[in-house]
């Protein structure tokens, strides 16, 4: 079943070759080069970037685990007689480290640990995985397989041989690893100090060895039991601790393993930080910055954060998608050439051809910005290239001040929605910038509702929102915010103000007081009615008013920044919209697909002899089309006689309707092999199998209606 | 509320014997209606009781109905399922245990066969075939499939089942609509005495009640599914169980044996394909082209990282094998036969070291292996293999371990992986981990062509082939053995056609055996007879069965065809 074919020719370098995929289909543009170089190097600047932030939020925890490390075998180190150490030498350190569901991205986690321990504590550390240790003897096996493999490594790989009796695997047993272990920190400590030096100063004498079960899950208890029980007899000799990976809860340990077991491990609780605050980083940093030109249209970043919170939590998913973003939009688009930094903009714009000028013209956003201008500029810009390119590097400048415009005020409108009770423009600042991006959302209904509240906040927490909001602007790299600090300033300064003019407010105290004299209940409702009535036609405090003001500034700002990027000319270079194609690539419905050719193969086929109104289909349908309806009709177990009958039934009316009668009663052979061959696909593709219940019958496997 | 039930199963009776076609018609168009309506309400709340009735008065028929043109109507009523329109469907009309149409009870579920009267408004076909073709009424005749398919466009009164699911979904759902399920029932039984008359095939007496009673279902089957409508399908997980808990089945017992067919081997099976044109062949060349296009995007995305996975209907075999000479001529790569029925992923390693990396020597587990392969492509850089899978879901590989030491190979950044799935539940065999080393990009790629290579194995067929093959192999084994051995087999082998017909014959008992052996003067003691069975067993020729008290039976585990075809070529040899 295997086949390899092997090319006689010498084969070109690799990267050479992606290039060339690249440039072969869109071979009608000349930038496809400089587009798959931009590409990838704005990948890798991404890629770097989310790498980073991986790291920097990963960093506390590491920093506590390697502190829980070296705690863990000081006594070892020390070697004290104590009583109350000897007592806990039976216990086996153990971190139990909790990362949350999203599995796919624990091995980067995994990963940067064994690194920092490597440099700072242990160069004996062991990964072992459920799937490698399916008993005792395996993970003994793996475990001692990874350790000494690591200690030729360190030693700077000694001979060929020594790997072989690695291989040969000695005999794998806690004693040998004891003897391994001695040998090895012995040979440490005679070794010639100058070659030894480094090594040993970053990790002590007697380093402990870290064995690291990533996936604490799926291992087996009896594997994991045995390996706790007979560890801990030789703790003496062996500095031993462990890190569970956990996806599920800490509880499961105590599942896992009876008390008998887990008393002998002296377990840390750690908690790695979760992957929805790793995606609101990672988007804040990638997506709402005008560092990176690139940018998601609100359906591609729906569908991305969809996939993230429906289906797999998983951070290094996102970025896959994001990466596959970027790719189909610099494939597809030939325009993305100009989505670079701004720096570059215009060296690329005047660079552009008469076909990539034709494109721009072409894009939607820019004909409705044509049609805005006079007709003499409209003209200018239809048939003068060098026009269109001062034109267009302008537009691409505006776009730039667009976006970074956009990001702070979305991060001040954030500042005020994201305090709001009920959160009407939601929580996260993702959800607000999709808002946003959707459409205009001060048109919204929740962006009416949200300054409704907005404008019911108190004055605290207003201040201390408009100081957030002052910092961020200050903070921003737009230029046109000056006036806009100066004027939030001014709101602060008020409100400040009004806190020496605050005694008025006796009055409407004094009234209160007077209501509660009162113990009539009709006199009560009286003077309800009229309090009311005074407070509606009562002017309001200056509090009050100036409350109105700022969130009517606020408004007039949203107004202003946040109109969503559709309506912004030339928007199609930089914004990746084909949410349909990532959907279709990430998040695939493989039996959505099957569904529909089988029950509607016009869908695929347009012929018109197969169009058919209603549910239906034609009984013209290809072979297995009409098989599987039929099967359709059926309850568990189909006989294949009258299947058969059936079809050729179907068959017959579609292709012959003055067939001879004669040969209606035996079924033509060639309708017999058509069947049979429709049939067979039908098991191929898992709606049916054979059955042994009765002679001749087949099992349906689908249920129901589908 | 009792009595319009005692009008009712008086009228259906009566229907049976004395309504002509066209007054069915009238009758649907007409009155039916509105009465039917009245009648609704109260069916909903007496329903089983009526049930029962029904079931009575079809017990007094059943002699009377039945034939096979229903039941191919039944079989043909195609647009029951009113789900399928374009891709935009929901999930849940795709995957759910969706059973609306026959929600409620065992009964109907088990005679769903048995809903083709509802919509047989009609004669049998053979009558007038050519008539029918025309006038779209006639065209019914032909068949229940077709008379959906039309009824959709013409006369909807009469498309009793399909629009039912469509009709739920309707706010305000027309009378018509609603009544014609219940008066199908009648008309259909009428046409079954009908039918009855010519159609010369008449089924085993198993069948017929359970027929009947469906035939006469209906009307509470409408009401019941309603109700269960507004319980929104609450116990669908009962149902399933409570469907599947009964081994009783109600099909019809024929069996392709009677239908004095010979049965197609591989070789004729694939010339007779190849005389039949294939359907829509532009059409699907078309499609192919829109694939086709998107080779040098593989290649793209290959090259950064991600694998590809295509799916969807139709045989992607030749697809991939034109980007196969297209694109990967220059290219060292593997193509791997999924549906090859004895591949392994043992074998797809092997192959990656043996020819790929030059290497020589054995290994003693996969994942040595699989470890070897991964530290030579971190190693060098410039080994690069693109690895092509058809049918990475087939039965050989859809194992939890070859999936799981396949998609870490596809996880190496110098190997590149295009597969393409067919099985509707391949996805399952991923789970979250597994994924994220594949690192897929789904592509539809629907192609309508023919699964040839992939169905042309005989596992993977079914029972009509299996009968050549086994027949020679077992021809091929016997030849190699004694005389005596091969008496042996054919006492076994005639004992078990003898027991044909009888569905629970155990195996012939090893005591018994060894008496009829000793008379045949074939084996002179138990061990020697032991000694020749365990060579059959190791031929897989038998299989021995422990019974409930502890007696060795003996089978072949062959069809009885075969094994008659079999015994007749034994006695030509000798």
């Amino acid at each position: 079943g295997c086949f390899v074919f092997k090319p006689s020719t010498k084969k070109r370098r690799s990267s050479e070759k992606t290039a060339h995929d690249f440039r072969s289909r869109s071979d009608d543009s000349e930038d496809t080069e400089l587009r798959f170089v931009t590409c990838q190097s704005l990948w890798n600047q991404i890629k770097s970037e989310t790498e980073q932030i991986q790291e920097d939020l990963n960093k506390q925890l590491l920093d506590n685990l390697v502190n829980f490390l070296s705690r863990s075998h000081s006594e070892f180190q020390e070697k004290t007689t104590e009583w109350t150490c000897r007592m806990k030498f039976r216990e086996i350190p153990t971190a139990a480290l909790v990362l949350g569901v999203n599995v796919t991205d624990h091995d980067l986690t995994f990963r940067g640990l064994s690194d920092v321990l490597q440099d700072n504590i242990t160069p004996y550390i062991a990964l072992l995985e459920a799937k490698d240790c399916l008993g005792i003897k395996n993970l003994m096996q793996k475990l001692m397989g990874q350790l000494m493999n690591c200690d030729i490594d360190v030693d700077s790989l000694e001979d060929e041989d020594c790997v072989q009796v690695s291989q040969n695997r000695i005999r794998c047993s806690m004693s040998s690893l004891i003897s391994w272990y001695e040998s090895v920190t012995k040979k440490t400590d005679s070794e010639t100090p100058s070659k030894k030096r480094n090594s040993s100063s970053r990790h002590w004498q007697s380093p402990p060895v870290v064995v690291i079960f990533k996936d604490m899950e799926s291992f087996t208890t009896k594997v994991l039991q045995d390996f706790i029980a007979i560890s801990s007899q030789h703790i003496h000799e062996l500095p031993l601790v462990l890190i569970f990976g956990i996806a599920t809860s800490p509880m499961i340990i105590h599942r896992l393993l009876p008390h008998s077991v887990s008393s002998l491990l002296c377990i840390e609780l750690f908690q790695s930080l979760s992957c929805k605050e790793h995606l609101s980083t990672i988007i804040d940093k990638l997506l709402l910055t005008s560092r990176f030109p690139f940018k998601l249209g609100e359906k591609v970043l729906q569908v991305l954060i969809n996939i993230f919170l429906y289906h797999d939590f998983s951070v290094q998913n996102f970025i896959k998608g994001f990466q596959l973003c970027i790719v189909e939009h610099f494939y597809s688009q030939p325009l993305s050439v100009l989505c670079c930094q701004l720096v570059d903009v215009k060296k690329r714009v005047y660079s552009l051809s008469h076909d990539q000028c034709e494109n721009i013209r072409r894009l939607p956003s820019f004909r409705r910005y044509v049609e805005k201008q006079e007709s003499g500029k409209q003209i200018e810009l239809l048939t003068n290239d060098s026009f269109l390119k001062e034109e267009t590097e302008k537009l691409l400048e505006d776009l730039h001040v667009y976006h970074e415009n956009y990001v702070s005020i979305l991060r001040c409108l954030h500042v005020f929605t994201s305090s709001l009770p009920k959160y009407p423009l939601g929580k996260q600042i993702r959800e607000l910038h999709c808002a946003c991006l959707e459409s205009r959302v001060w048109e919204t209904e929740e962006y009416e509702s949200s300054l409704q509240l907005a404008r019911m906040l108190n004055k605290t927490d207003l201040v201390t929102m408009l100081q957030q909001c002052v910092e961020i602007l200050m903070s921003s790299s737009g230029k046109e915010f000056d006036k806009t600090v100066e004027k939030l300033k001014e709101f602060l300064t008020q409100f400040q103000n009004l806190e020496e003019a605050s005694q008025e407010r006796d009055v409407s105290v004094s009234s209160q007081k007077e209501l509660q004299k009162k113990t009539d209940l009709y006199h009560l409702q009286k003077t309800l009615l009229e309090l009311k009535e005074s407070r509606r036609s009562k002017k309001l405090t200056k509090f009050e008013m100036l409350r109105f003001e700022v969130v009517d500034y606020i408004d007039s700002l949203v107004r202003k920044y946040l109109v969503p990027a559709d309506d912004r000319t030339l928007h199609e270079i930089v914004y990746f919209n084909a949410a349909t194609v990532l959907r279709g690539h990430l998040n695939a419905a493989p039996r959505t697909a099957l569904h529909t050719a089988l029950n509607n193969p016009h869908w695929y086929l347009k012929n018109q002899a197969l169009k058919c109104d209603g549910g239906g289909i034609s009984n013209k349908a290809p072979d297995i089309c009409i098989v599987y309806k039929l099967h359709l009709e059926c309850g568990r177990l189909i006989n294949l006689v009258d299947w058969l009958e059936a079809f050729s039934t179907v068959v017959m009316a579609a292709e012959e309707p003055n067939a001879d009668g004669a040969s209606s009663d035996q079924v033509d052979d060639i309708i017999h092999a058509r069947f049979i061959r429709a049939v067979s696909e039908l098991e191929l593709l898992g709606f049916i199998k054979p059955s042994k219940q009765k002679t001749d019958h087949v099992a349906r496997l689908t249920w129901g209606g589908c | 509320m009792s009595r319009p039930e005692g009008t009712r199963s008086s009228r259906r009776s009566l229907q049976v014997k004395f309504v002509p076609d066209e007054d069915v018609l009238k009758h649907i168009a007409d009155d039916a209606g509105t009465k039917v309506r009245k009648d609704k309400a109260q069916l909903s709340i007496t329903m089983k009781r009526f049930v029962k009735k029904l079931e009575n008065i079809s017990d007094n028929e059943a002699q009377e109905i039945l034939e096979e043109k229903n039941y191919v109507a039944a079989l043909g009523v195609c647009a029951q399922d009113p789900v399928g329109n374009g891709s935009n469907i929901s999930g849940g009309e795709v995957y759910s245990f969706q059973t609306p149409k026959r929600s409620s009870k065992m009964a109907e579920l088990a005679s769903e066969l048995a809903q083709t009267p509802e919509q047989n408004v009609t004669p049998d076909h053979s009558k007038c075939p050519e008539k029918m073709a025309k006038t779209p009424q006639s065209n019914s005749n032909f068949l229940g499939a077709e008379i959906v398919w039309k009824c959709n466009l013409k006369k909807k009164e009469f498309v009793s089942t399909t629009p039912y699911r469509l009709r739920k979904r309707l706010a305000a759902p027309d009378p018509y609509l609603e009544s014609e399920s219940e008066y199908s029932a009648s008309c259909s039984e009428e046409e079954d005495e009908e039918d009855q008359k010519e159609v010369s095939t008449v089924l085993s007496s198993q069948k017929i009640p359970g027929r009947t009673k469906a035939a006469s279902t209906p009307p509470p089957r409408n009401s019941l599914a309603k109700k269960i409508k507004e319980q929104k399908m609450g116990n669908l997980v009962e149902e399933y169980f409570e469907a599947h808990s009964s081994s009783k089945v109600l099909t019809s017992d024929r069996t392709l044996q009677k239908l004095q067919k010979r049965r197609l081997n591989q070789q004729t099976l694939h010339d007779l394909l190849k005389k039949a044109p294939l359907a829509y062949a532009a059409e699907i060349r078309d499609l192919n082209q829109q694939h086709e296009s998107l080779f040098s995007k593989w290649m793209l995305q290959l090259h950064l990282g991600f694998n590809i996975v295509l799916y969807g209907l139709g045989s992607k075999r030749d697809l991939l094998e034109k980007f196969r000479t297209s694109l990967l001529q220059n290219s060292v790569h593997l193509v791997v036969n999924g549906y090859f029925p004895s591949i392994t992923v043992r074998s797809i390693l092997n192959s990656i070291t043996e020819e790929v990396l030059d290497h020589i020597g054995t290994f003693r587990s996969p994942l040595d292996q699989l470890e070897f392969i991964i530290k030579r492509f971190k190693e060098d850089s410039s080994l690069e293999l693109y690895v092509l899978i058809h049918n990475l879901d087939s039965q050989m590989l859809r194992g939890e371990r070859s999936q799981q030491i396949l998609a870490q190979l596809s996880s190496l950044p110098s190997i590149y992986l295009i597969a393409s799935i067919d099985h509707i539940n391949a996805p399952l065999m991923w789970d979250q981990a597994k994924l994220s080393l594949y690192n897929w990009l789904w592509y539809e790629t629907t192609t309508f062509s023919p699964y040839v290579e992939e169905t042309s194995y005989e596992n993977s067929l079914l029972v009509q082939q299996s009968g050549s093959l086994a027949l020679s192999s077992l021809m091929h084994v016997l030849h190699s053995l004694t005389l005596n051995a091969r008496g042996i087999f054919r006492l076994l082998a005639q004992h078990q056609l003898e027991k044909k017909d009888n569905p629970s014959y155990p195996g012939l008992s090893f005591h018994d055996f060894y008496q009829q052996c000793r008379e045949a003067f074939l084996v002179n003691s138990d061990l020697t007879l032991r000694a020749q069975l365990t060579e059959f067993r190791d031929h897989k020729l038998i299989r021995t069965k422990r019974g409930a008290d502890g007696v060795e039976y003996l089978l072949i585990p062959v069809d009885d065809s075969t094994l008659t075809d079999f015994l007749e070529k034994e006695d030509e040899d000798v």
